[in-house]
Parts: C-alpha cells; sequence; structure tokens
C-alpha cells in the first residue's frame, strides 16, 4: 500500500479520480476529456498550492517519507556497473550505511549513503538507518579507496541519527564519528555530499564533510530532531512542531545561512512520487559539481575544504 | 547503582537530611558527609570513595597551570543568536551572570612546568557546556596557535554536547574543531572529565593524541536516558563510566585529580 502524509490527501484524492476517468480510456468523449484537462489543471495548482506553503513540521514529515527515495534507489536509478563493497574490516557490515562504486556518465564514482530500508524486514536489518561505528568506519575505509585511486565521492546523507545503543558505545560512536569528520576532511579527491532526507545530527556530519554540500528541496538537515529539541527545552515533545520552527532546519533556511551550497529541486509532489525524475536531478547536479571540482589542485581542493568548515558559526566579534 | 538513581537518592534524601550550609558537603556519590574545608584539600574529591566533585574552569587552571601563567585570547568573541531562538538571549546573559564567565570554554596560551602551552578549558556551568559558535571559534583558534607556533595543545573538557538554541551552527562546530586538527603536527592531549558527551565528545575532545578520563566520569556518545527509552531495558552497572570506557579500549588511561598536572608533565616531556 502506498502511503501518504496527511496533507498529500487533496493530491491523492484528485489523482485517484483522474485514474479513474482514465479507466474509462475506451469511450471517452469530448466531456470526459474536458474534465480531465479541468482535473489535471486542479492538480497541478493544488500540488503547487501545498508543496509551497509546507510548514517546517511538513517539511520533517516530508523527509522522513516512507516512499521517499534511499540510496539503493539512486544507486539503481544512476550508476551503472554498481559493486557494493561491505563490511569495516573491524568489527562487521553496517547495513544501515551502503558503500560501493559505481559509474555515472562514464565516471566512476564512490558512493556512500544511509539506507533506511523499505520493507520492515528490511528497515530491521538497515537499523531504520541509524548506524553503529562500524558503519562510518566502513564509509571512512571506502572512502579513503576513493582518495587512494582518484575517484570522486558521492555521499547521500538520509538518517534520524547514529545508533544511541549499547554495543555502539562500547565501540566508541563518538569516537568513529570524530574520526571521519576529522579524517574525510583530507582525503584527497572531490567530495560532493547531498542531504537527501534526514540530516540528523552527527550520524549526517560523519558522511557530511565534502567540498559541496547540497540539500534536496525537502530534505532537513539539524544538531537535534525536533522532538529531541522540543523534548529538552520545552520538556515536552508535543512542542515539536514549534521545534521544527525554531530550529530553522529546511534547505532554503540553510543555504542562506551559508551552511550549504545549494538546492536539488524534487519533481511535483516531492521525490517520494517520482523516484526516477528525482534520481534524474540529483546526478545533473552530481556531474555538474564534479566538473567544478575536478580540475581543482588536490592541495587547494584540502585546504578549501578545511577553510570552508571553519567560515562557519556565528559569533560577535567585539 | 547508576548515575540516575544516585540523582534520585540525592533528591529524596537532601530533603530529609539538614546539611548546614557551607560547613559540610555530602558526596554525591556515597552519601558521606564530609568536612567541605577537607575535601577541598584533597581537590574536590571524597576521601571516602574517590568521587571527584564536578567543578569548573577556574579550579583546572589553577590545578594545571603554572600560577599565573595564563593568558587568556578570544574573550572578545561573543555569543549571537543567529537563529533568533525564543528565550536564548535570556538564557546567555542568566549563564553570563551565574557563572562569571563569557562563554562555556575559555582558550589562550599558558605554561605547564615552564613549558609553554595552548590551553582550552571548558565549563559546565555555562548552560551544560554546550558547544555553540564561540566555543567552536575560540577551540579552533586555539589549534590554530598551537599549529602555527608549534605549541603542544591541552584541552579540557566538560559538555552536554551541542547548543541546541544555535542549531545547525552548532553542529559545524563538530566540523570546524575537529577538521581543524589536520594541521596540528604537536602533541595534543584531551581531558575528559565529567560529564564528556555528545557533540563535544563526537569532535575535537575524541581527537587527542592522548586521551585521559577522571575516575568515574560520564563519557559518551547519547545521554543514557535517550539510550534507556530507544533500546527499552536497563543499562548495565558503571555504563559511559571512565572505567567502561577503558576497558573497551576506548581512553588511553583514567588519572584521579591528584596525578593530572604531574602525569601531563610527564606526557609532554615524552612527546614534546
Amino acid at each position: 500500500m502506498i502511503k501518504h502524509l496527511d496533507f498529500e490527501k487533496p493530491i491523492i484524492e484528485l489523482h485517484e479520480r483522474i485514474e479513474e476517468l482514465k479507466a474509462l480510456n475506451g469511450n471517452m468523449s469530448g466531456i470526459y476529456q474536458t474534465e480531465l484537462k479541468k482535473l489535471n489543471a486542479k492538480l497541478v495548482k493544488i500540488r503547487k498550492e501545498i508543496f509551497s506553503s509546507l510548514t517546517p513540521w511538513q517539511r520533517v514529515e516530508m523527509a522522513r517519507h516512507p516512499n521517499r527515495p534511499y540510496t539503493s534507489d539512486y544507486v539503481k536509478f544512476l550508476f551503472k556497473d554498481w559493486t557494493e563493497i561491505h563490511g569495516d574490516r573491524r568489527f562487521s557490515d553496517d547495513n544501515a550505511i551502503i558503500t560501493g562504486i559505481g559509474s555515472l556518465e562514464g565516471i566512476s564514482f564512490v558512493v556512500v549513503g544511509h539506507e533506511k530500508g523499505r520493507k520492515i524486514t528490511e528497515k530491521v536489518k538497515r537499523n531504520f538507518g541509524s548506524a553503529h561505528p562500524e558503519g562510518y568506519r566502513k564509509a571512512l575505509r571506502v572512502m579513503k579507496l576513493g582518495g587512494k585511486f582518484n575517484l570522486p565521492i558521492v555521499c547521500l546523507v538520509d538518517t534520524a541519527g547514529a545508533y544511541p545503543g549499547i554495543g555502539a558505545e562500547e565501540r566508541g560512536q563518538a569516537l568513529a564519528i570524530a574520526e571521519n569528520i576529522k579524517e574525510i576532511a583530507v582525503i584527497p579527491v572531490p567530495i560532493i555530499v547531498i542531504i537527501t532526507g534526514e540530516g540528523g545530527s552527527g550520524g549526517a556530519l560523519a558522511i557530511g564533510i565534502g567540498d559541496r554540500i547540497y540539500m534536496q528541496e525537502f530534505s532537513v538537515y539539524s544538531v537535534i530532531s525536533p522532538e529531541g529539541c522540543a523534548s529538552i527545552i520545552f520538556r515536552n515533545q508535543e512542542y515539536k512542531k514549534e521545534a521544527a520552527g525554531y530550529l530553522k532546519i529546511t534547505a532554503e533556511e540553510l543555504k542562506k545561512f551559508q551552511i550549504i551550497d545549494g538546492i536539488i529541486s524534487e519533481p511535483e509532489g516531492g521525490a517520494h512520487s517520482n523516484h526516477e525524475e528525482a534520481a534524474k536531478l540529483v546526478g545533473e547536479t552530481i556531474l555538474k559539481l564534479y566538473q567544478e571540482l575536478k580540475d581543482i589542485p588536490r592541495d587547494d581542493l584540502i585546504d578549501k575544504r578545511i577553510e570552508k568548515f571553519s567560515q562557519m558559526g556565528v559569533y560577535i566579534e567585539g | 547503582m547508576k548515575w540516575f538513581q544516585i540523582r534520585k537518592k540525592i533528591g529524596k534524601e537532601s530533603a530529609k537530611k539538614e546539611i548546614p550550609d557551607g560547613l559540610w558537603i555530602k558526596c554525591t556519590s556515597c552519601d558521606e558527609i564530609l568536612y567541605k574545608k577537607e575535601v577541598e584539600k584533597n581537590l574536590m574529591v571524597c576521601s571516602k570513595c574517590n568521587f571527584h566533585f564536578r567543578v569548573n574552569s577556574a579550579f583546572y587552571k589553577k590545578l594545571l597551570l603554572d600560577e599565573g601563567s595564563f593568558t587568556s585570547f578570544d574573550e572578545n568573541i561573543q555569543t549571537a543568536d543567529p537563529l533568533q531562538f525564543k528565550g536564548y538571549v535570556k538564557k546567555i546573559e542568566a549563564a553570563r551572570k551565574e557563572s562569571s564567565l563569557s562563554e562555556a570554554v575559555i582558550t589562550g596560551e599558558a605554561k605547564i612546568d615552564g613549558r609553554d602551552v595552548e590551553v582550552a578549558i571548558m565549563d559546565f556551568s555555562f548552560i551544560g557546556g554546550s558547544m555553540g559558535s564561540v566555543v567552536g571559534e575560540r577551540v579552533r583558534r586555539a589549534i590554530e596557535r598551537a599549529s602555527k607556533q608549534s605549541l603542544p595543545l591541552l584541552t579540557v573538557n566538560a559538555s552536554g554536547g551541542a547548543r541546541m538554541h544555535e542549531g545547525i551552527f552548532s553542529l559545524m562546530q563538530m566540523a570546524k574543531t575537529a577538521t581543524a586538527l589536520n594541521k596540528l603536527k604537536t602533541p595534543y592531549i584531551s581531558i575528559l572529565t565529567n560529564p564528556t558527551t555528545a557533540g563535544v565528545l563526537a569532535s575535537y575532545a575524541s581527537l587527542g593524541d592522548i586521551l585521559i578520563a577522571e575516575p568515574g566520569a560520564l563519557i559518551g556518545f547519547a545521554g543514557p536516558r535517550v539510550i534507556k527509552q530507544t533500546i527499552k531495558k536497563e543499562l548495565p552497572d558503571g555504563f559511559q563510566r571512565a572505567e567502561f570506557l577503558l576497558e573497551h579500549g576506548l581512553i588511553d588511561m583514567i588519572v584521579s585529580r591528584k596525578n593530572l598536572k604531574d602525569t601531563i608533565i610527564s606526557l609532554l616531556s615524552h612527546l614534546c
């Protein structure tokens, strides 16, 4: 069953009516045709209305949409000759992060991305996209492979956060994240980061260091989930909608803050309504950014990357 | 006994037992009533159970740095309110008053046993030692000065994590500090005190060449409450305490407060 969000209801209903009408295709007379045209126009209008005025909380819901494309979908639509690489060679293979090599328009890329899993059994296998330390260590290992063999890197970020569990702490979750941030910064190949869904705090940042940071239109990126913020600051999770607003986590806001470099538009109705089209738009951006970065001398690339993050933050210098 | 149980217990007992103001304090861990002057003489450590009371940045400055050697830097970097987050300005004002500090970290240059060092000492009393833009920038500049002048770096950490009121800017301080460490070629010693958690631990605090924890310090990525809610199970005894981390190979050593300076001096003499 296709799941949808509450505010998507008018769109879904209209869509169903259009489909019903189309089913009568055989004896479609002029009246039907006119009606169909009218409904299609209405659909475009409603979509525009709904998606141009989403609240911050609705955007969080969009970013977490159960039908939103995941790393495996982008790999399927974009990267040919895909070879997945497994394991951190330390402890295990964390399925919450997918790593591998594939070819986009004839260029080999290392791809690293969170994977939430679609069906329930897969979600469990993927731990809902929340990685353990071994996931981050696998990511770093494979990204270094990119550095060694001069393959540009694409990171697709979509996680509620690094997993808060006993094993994760025993194996050094914080240490794994810290080491990733530090060491990814000096990998001598172009690194393109795209937030595709939820950019959940340190778990996102651990594969979020790069030369260009882009967000898909309806993704979010935040230091803490709105629920977490509400429960800590307002002592009540019910304030999650307000917290989503206060935290300023949408692509537009983060572009304005110069935390991200650009926004990738999504198909009408969001990435989940058309995976292939969403992937196409992501692929075009990757290629454009790769062209910008590929000829920058490697030392400059690293210096600029560190400089980029050293500029982030707002303070008063009196 | 787990830390959250300890807390509960204190809440209950302190209501029952009246402790005369000022002269006596009760150990947070073993409940022993201690003569305050004795505890102070013992570097705020319980003489009965070795519990290390939380102390502020001024205490560590006195404990670790040669007397009068500290020169503060970047005090002029002050907190802004980039998100115009509800209540943040007032919170900062209150924190300044309560702690007499301008932010949650002091940074500067000092001498340890006559040796020049760059230092960053966090203070939990300023909004839980949380890291916002000011903490990130002061620490980054301390790292940069250490790199440029080839001085060893010492950080003393105490933090609940990122400063939520600065949203994404706080998160990016993890990136700012951790990536800056790539340029540091001199020894970096990181002291993890109670507590060092979340964003600070998941960035520069974990990246020391040497990681030293104080006994009993809570050190972890996620808070125990969050983990308990997630896994819906009781947490093992001593979970996320310094001793637990040592056992799991995550830190280099646990050092009592009274031996901390000597340990640092000895390490620096080997590494520098």
